[in-house]
């Protein structure tokens, strides 16, 4: 679908907010958020806890409706759409929730060929052999497949459910915290899956984290949220020099600048 | 999205060159049973030596690419990927996926046929499951009593609160549904008796045949079924949810019993409320009994009573209590043990929920089968 364009402009916006405001009762979480994100780019989103990372990702995708603002994915406000040209949308985007949120009920090769049975209605033996191979392409062995989740490791979990986010080969993947909780050789290893797979499948990757190693190796842009709004975005060394508290502590602290240090000495 | 897409095509053509495979169209998902149904004609024509032409491909993703890199073979689909004509993002996708594929899908295995094989397995694990369920009931019977006597020496280790609570919970709670359940059971047995007795024209033994039967069994198993619906489902979803979130492992690690915190208060709870309810039961029964005697047989209270003084002696009384502490034993204790074998998810702790219910209610109509046959013999 998407080759036919390949030879577009590199910078199609593919995510658009415009004056977004979310308020859960009388906090506000966000005041008149933009943001924009282009296609086959790694964002990576940062923030103090409770400064609405997860809620503009949950808004993005149509999970939460915001006071006002607009949201526009693939040029399309989610939310204003008839239930079937809906999900026609949400087909071409996978999630990858905090905790992975397997169906518990259902092995994990069943969980991944849930959705291509549903949406790409194969007979189930082939979406099992499909699932075999996204397994693989998360970098899990094929005997994965026929455990269930309460029986993988953090890590396994995290792999699997990106699995079933790519089930459906979406366009855009919203990774939430992808590597909280993982050691950091597991969280290492899943950066550079991600940039594997970005760069291999031309992902657009939407990446809420707090792991600054994460946003040093994979991401090509960095969105700050403070202040209720997008406060700069902008690729990481332009927005570490932001004149801002919460990025220069952020930034510039002690983790801040171990993970600074291993990123110019990787390149080096 | 802007030009419909096409599904993809192979075409298999020979010339002097020697055969030249050529694909064309979108290799995606939402063609994949056209390309796979494609794939497995050409899958035994495809030779070694043939050439692949994949520049006329539109779109593909990684189900038109792992259905390429099966037909042609890992090796062939890594020399692909090679190929400096195609544009860097195919081949990086034909180069994962075929990596994906080499490194990790060997393992799979054809599932195997189903049939009368099959079916005997499954009746070999089912009678292998039921030996080891025993087994491990037995065991945990051999737990809680271990509990309760290395407990009842240490007053300090008596867990009065837990255990007052739980009688509230298991014994006040359930006595408005009980009382009801019983009034009403009562009431139709009387109506059986009545119908079946004024035939010889004894129905005034009806009163005889409530009071056997609510002293006897009804009181007690009502009771006891209605609690292992009640209570030691209650038990699992309790103690399960806690396996779940680790909290049995926090109480161990903190040097406390699981069992002495958990298992004993429950079953001690039930021991006390279960010979209550019981009573409550039988007292009810023979008033729902008795209100059908005194509407549609016309018997007055003082005969209704002076009746059921005469011909019910303390034995049948007793012998129907005897049964309550065994029951409630049995259900707590399932209840329990089915909490503890709860692992990991939500779907876990429904199963063992309902397999503590079945077990409970089995035993508790199996003990009672047993108790019938022993009192029978001796002549009770």
């Amino acid at each position: 679908m998407n080759a036919q364009t390949v030879a577009a402009p590199a910078r199609e916006t593919v995510i658009e907010v415009r004056g977004l405001i979310n308020r859960f009762g009388t906090q506000t979480v966000h005041e008149n958020l933009d943001l924009d994100v282009y296609r086959g780019e790694i964002i990576g989103i940062v923030g103090g806890s409770g400064t609405g990372k997860s809620v503009l990702l949950r808004t993005i995708i149509g999970l939460v409706r915001p006071i006002a603002g607009e949201v526009r994915v693939f040029g399309e406000n989610l939310l204003s759409l008839s239930d079937e040209r809906r999900s026609q949308v949400e087909r071409r985007f996978g999630v990858l929730f905090q905790s992975g949120a397997l169906f518990s009920s259902l092995t994990v090769a069943e969980n991944i060929a849930l959705p291509l049975i549903e949406h790409a209605g194969l007979p189930r033996m082939d979406a099992t052999r499909l699932a075999g191979v996204k397994l693989a392409l998360a970098g899990l062995p094929v005997d994965a497949g026929r455990k269930y989740p309460s029986e993988l490791s953090g890590g396994m979990i995290k792999r699997a459910a990106l699995a079933r986010a790519l089930a459906l080969d979406p366009e855009i993947l919203f990774l939430d915290e992808p590597t909280a909780g993982l050691d950091p050789i597991s969280a290492a290893a899943f950066d550079s899956l991600i940039v594997t797979l970005r760069n291999a499948l031309g992902l657009t990757v939407f990446l809420v984290t707090h792991d600054l190693d994460t946003l040093y190796s994979t991401c090509d842009r960095v969105a700050v949220l403070s202040q209720k709004r997008v406060l700069a975005a902008a690729p990481i060394d332009e927005v570490a020099r932001t004149d801002d508290p919460w990025v220069q502590a952020y930034f510039n602290g002690p983790r801040g600048r171990a993970a600074t240090f291993a990123a110019h000495k990787g390149k080096d | 999205m802007t030009t419909p897409s096409l599904p993809g095509s192979a075409t298999l053509s020979r010339d002097a060159g020697g055969a030249r495979l050529a694909l064309s169209g979108d290799w995606t998902l939402l063609h994949y049973m056209e390309l796979q149904a494609r794939a497995n004609e050409l899958a035994g024509t495809v030779g070694n030596d043939v050439k692949v032409d994949l520049h006329a491909v539109g779109a593909m993703d990684t189900s038109g690419a792992f259905v390429i890199a099966e037909l042609l073979g890992s090796q062939r689909t890594q020399a692909l990927s090679q190929d400096e004509s195609l544009p860097p993002a195919r081949r990086a996708l034909l180069k994962t996926v075929g990596d994906a594929i080499d490194t990790y899908c060997k393992g799979v295995k054809k599932p195997r046929d189903a049939g009368f094989v099959v079916l005997l397995e499954r009746i070999g694990k089912a009678m292998g499951s039921f030996w080891k369920q025993t087994l491990k009931l037995l065991a945990f019977i051999g737990i809680t009593l271990q509990g309760f006597a290395s407990t009842a020496l240490r007053p300090k280790h008596w867990r009065v609160t837990a255990v007052v609570a739980q009688i509230e919970q298991t014994g006040l709670d359930a006595v408005p549904i009980l009382a009801l359940l019983s009034f009403m059971v009562g009431a139709v047995v009387a109506f059986l008796g009545s119908t079946a007795l004024a035939s010889y024209g004894a129905s005034i033994f009806t009163v005889d045949l409530i009071g056997f039967a609510f002293l006897r069994e009804f009181g007690v198993l009502l009771t006891a079924i209605l609690l292992a619906g009640r209570t030691a489902s209650a038990f699992t979803a309790q103690i399960g949810s806690m396996k779940a979130r680790e909290e049995i492992d926090a109480i161990r690690t903190l040097g406390l019993d699981p069992v002495e915190l958990l298992v004993l208060p429950r079953v001690l709870a039930l021991l006390v409320s279960l010979p209550l309810l019981t009573f409550i039961a039988m007292i009810a029964g023979i008033v729902g009994g008795g209100v059908v005697c005194l509407a549609v047989l016309k018997m007055s209270p003082s005969m209704f009573l002076s009746m059921l003084q005469e011909d019910m002696s303390l034995t049948q009384f007793l012998v129907g209590m005897a049964k309550a502490p065994v029951f409630a034993f049995m259900i707590g204790v399932i209840g329990c043990m089915e909490g503890f074998k709860v692992s990991g998810s939500a779907q876990s702790v429904g199963e063992h929920t309902t397999s503590a219910v079945v077990q409970s209610i089995f035993v508790v109509i199996l003990l009672d089968a047993l108790a019938a046959l022993f009192y029978m013999e001796m002549g009770w």
